[in-house]
């Protein structure tokens, strides 16, 4: 730890904290882990230029003319990227005023959108940031409607500009709640569902001066916000627990065949696993969700990501949201390794459990590369988002101690390491601590 | 679906009128029918062993015997005859972990609003109202507490709606077709109090009294000095609320106070002074890193979670250094969940919280940390005679962790609740299986 401690001194006066463009470095001798569920490698390389990853791994030559930060002793990861948040959206959750994650008494449901309310310089962001999260997929919660509206993928970057993919997704819940929210029954959620859908392709097809139908339900704003989800453009995020339910939710491909469905929860979906693989559906589920704390969850087990996983369905660990704060993504990952020792129990390797989150929630929330950008993942050419940790990442008492974000080096204080700072001490012998900032 | 998500927070409530104390009154009208299952003697051999009261044991030694521990020692610990004996080689061993505030049984899954039995909340005071009352045995819960987090002893409090919630009940974690059949033989009553924002919020709410910090304690002060009234006379007419109350100014309750801020904790600390009871811990203390030294001086606990943040005003101060803070002052720390998952965990918290602490110069050992989730919490129990470290004469209630008890990549492998096996990771009959979860979906499963 103290060898560690003065190679983190050395990074600290070769790196200037809150430099605010991207610099060109190498990190040398550390031990990289890639993100894209290989196992780590020690004595690790990996070069960031322009921003962007070049090179990472074992055996890989440092250019000449960037600066090599000695990463003895600390391993390195890609940003980690947390998969339905709700970050940017509240300073304090149970202070209505200041959250903006639903909106219980809008008149519109699919048509909003959370980009315009995210903030860069929410505490949320400033925490996750400290623990290592770069990236998130940032989603409003259900208000009145089945409907909650649009997400956005963001960076956590300590500037202005926190979304970089607006309207990346709608979210519809079909579970339990989304049942109470059509008028009190899954039945009625499948009605709402199909009839926004025909009005959404009924306001695509027809100009924007044009009359609908007298009969139409959603605002014209709400149907013109499902045309992309219609044509397959826009992700359709799927809240969804229960076994049967999941089945339910894969059928609506069959009748929408450009619908691009993710499903979030599933915390039955070891049951329907390879259904869920065949149909090529990713999913994005919580980790450690083993209480049969509903009906549509009655078969819980932390196994479940561990069974879907052997099945072949694409799986992110996320609902990185509420309490379910982004930086205990790592913990959440450990302990699916630690469930792999158990007899009967289905976990992830190490890398596979790094890969659920960085590179596959990224690739699931549209990062993957095909649109331009590639996140969670040190790859070339992929962002240049990297974390430098005082020890094995996914282990509890480990924690970053340099974050960059697009190659920039981030700050990592906030409201909490504030306080930390003035209370080390209680000593008020000549001034409150008031006066300790 | 988003309710999985939702703010967890604490539970909220509870009463008016009590029970007993020093009066005619039953004083155990309920009482524990729990009998420990039988056990063979057993050898521990070759783990690392942390006894709870600070002491480690390299390359070790734990015999259990008739229920009780028969001793805890390093190598050269002699293994009688007669014991079966465990290669615990590279395994770790630990007291059974113990979580001072839980809220299993009286809102267990599902928390569908038929079980929802935490929080009396028709009444700023209910200290009438008994948690075991509301304990519903089946809560798959208990099984995932055992299994998961190597839980053998907690507390089951009543919410935090209420300023007085009413009475808790400390019971054993065996699966029991009763509340009796669990509860731990011989622990005292707690009082469950709580500050600041809840219980303001609840009655304010409904145009009520307290809707202020200064509500909340013009009522509590008033019932107090009702109660002193009671405790004072012949106590010969039953009054549940009051007989409740009495038995915390007789010394006999414990109080266990939710209270966040710290200035909030130093008003009760001085009420309590006026009052003539003492707070035995506070709950959810995520500003007690700001009154360390005032804990250390009252001697009260703080229970507190590693690092929740954010979810409402009254925890934006928390930080994560706050347990080795605490500690550093010399005052004792609890981890404890208010939570069914968290309780799962809670050496994995108390794992967060020590290296949080490392890495601000508080360098805790690991003997020490895992007194935060074993003797500390019995203490502030009143069981920590009985339970909570791996010393002679005590309760066999042991954990064979498979790894580091504070690593993530450690499981309890096997967990013995007064020298009987009750959880076996390698035995999946081992396991035990709520009512609730017959013939459902995943019975018997890994969970």
């Amino acid at each position: 730890m103290k060898r560690a401690a003065l190679m983190l001194a050395a990074l600290a006066a070769l790196v200037p904290a809150g430099a605010a463009t991207a610099q060109d470095f190498a990190i040398t001798g550390a031990t990289v882990a890639i993100g894209d569920g290989s196992e780590p490698v020690a004595n690790g390389t990996v070069v960031v230029r322009a921003g962007k990853i070049v090179a990472a791994g074992a055996g890989v030559a440092v250019p000449p003319g960037v600066q090599v930060l000695d990463g003895s002793g600390m391993w390195v990861t890609p940003g980690l990227f947390a998969a339905f948040s709700d970050m940017g959206l509240y300073d304090v959750q149970a202070v209505g005023e200041s959250d903006d994650r639903s909106a219980d008494t809008s008149p519109f449901n699919a048509a909003l959108d959370v980009t315009p309310a995210i903030n860069p310089a929410a505490q949320d962001i400033a925490v996750s940031r400290e623990g290592g999260v770069t990236r998130a997929s940032v989603t409003p919660f259900n208000g009145s409607s089945i409907f909650a509206g649009q997400g956005a993928i963001i960076d956590l970057g300590a500037d202005a500009n926190a979304v970089t993919v607006p309207h990346a997704f709608q979210l519809v819940d079909l579970s339990e709640g989304g049942a109470r929210l059509a008028g009190g029954s899954r039945v009625a959620a499948y009605v709402v569902l199909h009839n926004a859908l025909r009005e959404a392709r009924d306001v695509a097809a027809m100009g924007p001066a044009s009359d609908r139908k007298a009969d139409a339900m959603l605002t014209r704003a709400d149907a013109a916000a499902l045309g992309p989800v219609i044509e397959g453009r826009q992700p359709l995020y799927v809240g969804v627990e229960r076994a049967v339910d999941i089945r339910s939710v894969l059928a609506l491909k069959r009748e929408f065949p450009k619908l691009d469905l993710v499903l979030v929860g599933a915390t039955e979906g070891w049951l329907v696993a390879g259904e869920i693989a065949a149909a090529g559906v990713p999913v994005i589920a919580t980790a450690l969700n083993d209480l049969p704390s509903s009906f549509e969850k009655l078969a819980a087990t932390q196994s479940n990501i561990g069974r879907m996983k052997r099945a072949g369905v694409t799986v992110a660990i996320g609902m990185l949201a509420g309490s379910n704060q982004p930086r205990y993504a790592p913990q959440q990952a450990g302990n699916l390794v630690a469930l792999a020792k158990l007899p009967g129990a289905a976990g992830l390797t190490w890398g596979e459990a790094l890969a659920a989150i960085t590179s596959i929630p990224a690739r699931i929330s549209g990062l993957g590369g095909t649109a331009g950008i590639k996140a969670g993942v040190l790859a070339p050419g992929a962002v240049g988002d990297v974390v430098i940790w005082d020890g094995d990442p996914l282990e509890v008492s480990s924690a970053p101690r340099r974050v960059f974000i697009d190659g920039v080096e981030q700050p990592l204080d906030n409201h909490q390491s504030r306080l930390k700072q003035r209370y080390h001490d209680l000593d008020e012998s000549v001034l409150p601590k008031a006066y300790d900032w | 679906m988003l309710t999985g998500i939702a703010l967890a927070a604490c539970a909220t409530t509870s009463g008016a009128k009590s029970a007993k104390s020093a009066g005619a009154a039953a004083e155990n009208p309920y009482p524990s029918t729990y009998k420990p299952y039988p056990g063979a003697p057993t050898a521990l051999v070759g783990a690392t062993v942390f006894d709870g009261a600070g002491k480690r044991y390299d390359n070790g030694v734990v015999l259990i015997a008739d229920g009780k521990v028969v001793a805890a020692g390093g190598p050269e610990l002699a293994i009688p005859d007669g014991y079966a004996r465990i290669d615990a080689a590279g395994k770790f061993v630990t007291p059974g972990v113990i979580d001072v505030h839980s809220h299993l049984g009286d809102y267990p899954s599902p928390g569908v609003e038929a079980n929802s039995d935490g929080n009396e909340a028709t009444s700023p005071t209910t200290p009438d109202v008994w948690a075991e009352h509301s304990v519903w045995p089946q809560d798959p819960g208990f099984s995932r507490a055992l299994a998961n987090g190597g839980v053998t002893s907690l507390q089951i409090l009543p919410g935090s709606a209420n300023l007085m919630g009413g009475r808790s009940v400390t019971l054993k974690n065996v699966p029991s077709r009763t509340v009796q059949g669990m509860k731990f033989p011989g622990a005292p009553y707690s009082l469950k109090m709580a500050c600041g924002e809840n219980p303001k919020r609840v009655y304010g709410e409904k145009g009520q009294k307290p809707s202020t910090r200064m509500g909340n304690f013009a009522v509590n002060r008033q019932t107090w000095l009702d109660a002193k009234k009671y405790a004072g006379g012949d106590r010969a007419e039953r009054d549940l609320a009051k007989e409740t109350l009495a038995g915390v100014l007789d010394g006999k309750i414990l109080v266990q106070n939710h209270c966040y801020r710290a200035d909030e904790m130093a008003l009760v600390l001085d009420m309590a002074k006026e009052m003539g009871y003492k707070v035995t811990a506070f709950h959810h203390a995520v500003e007690a890193y700001k009154i360390a030294d005032l804990l250390k001086a009252s001697n009260v606990c703080a229970a507190v979670w590693a690092d929740w943040y954010g979810f409402k005003m009254e925890a934006y101060d928390a930080i994560p250094e706050n347990a080795a803070l605490i500690h550093r002052a010399g005052a004792c720390v609890i981890i404890h969940s208010d939570d069914e998952n968290g309780i799962q965990r809670l050496n994995q918290e108390a794992a967060k919280a020590q290296a949080d602490g490392r890495r601000v110069g508080i360098d805790i050992p690991d003997e020490q940390v895992v007194a935060w989730f074993t003797l500390n919490p019995a203490r502030a129990m009143g069981i920590d005679k009985q339970t909570g470290s791996l010393e002679k004469g005590k309760m066999a209630d042991v954990v064979l962790w498979n790894g580091s008890p504070l690593s993530v990549y450690s499981r309890p492998e096997k967990v013995w609740i007064d020298g009987a096996l009750l959880y076996d990771a390698l035995d999946r009959k081992r396991r035990p299986v709520s009512d609730f979860e017959l013939g459902q979906p995943g019975e018997g499963d890994v969970k």
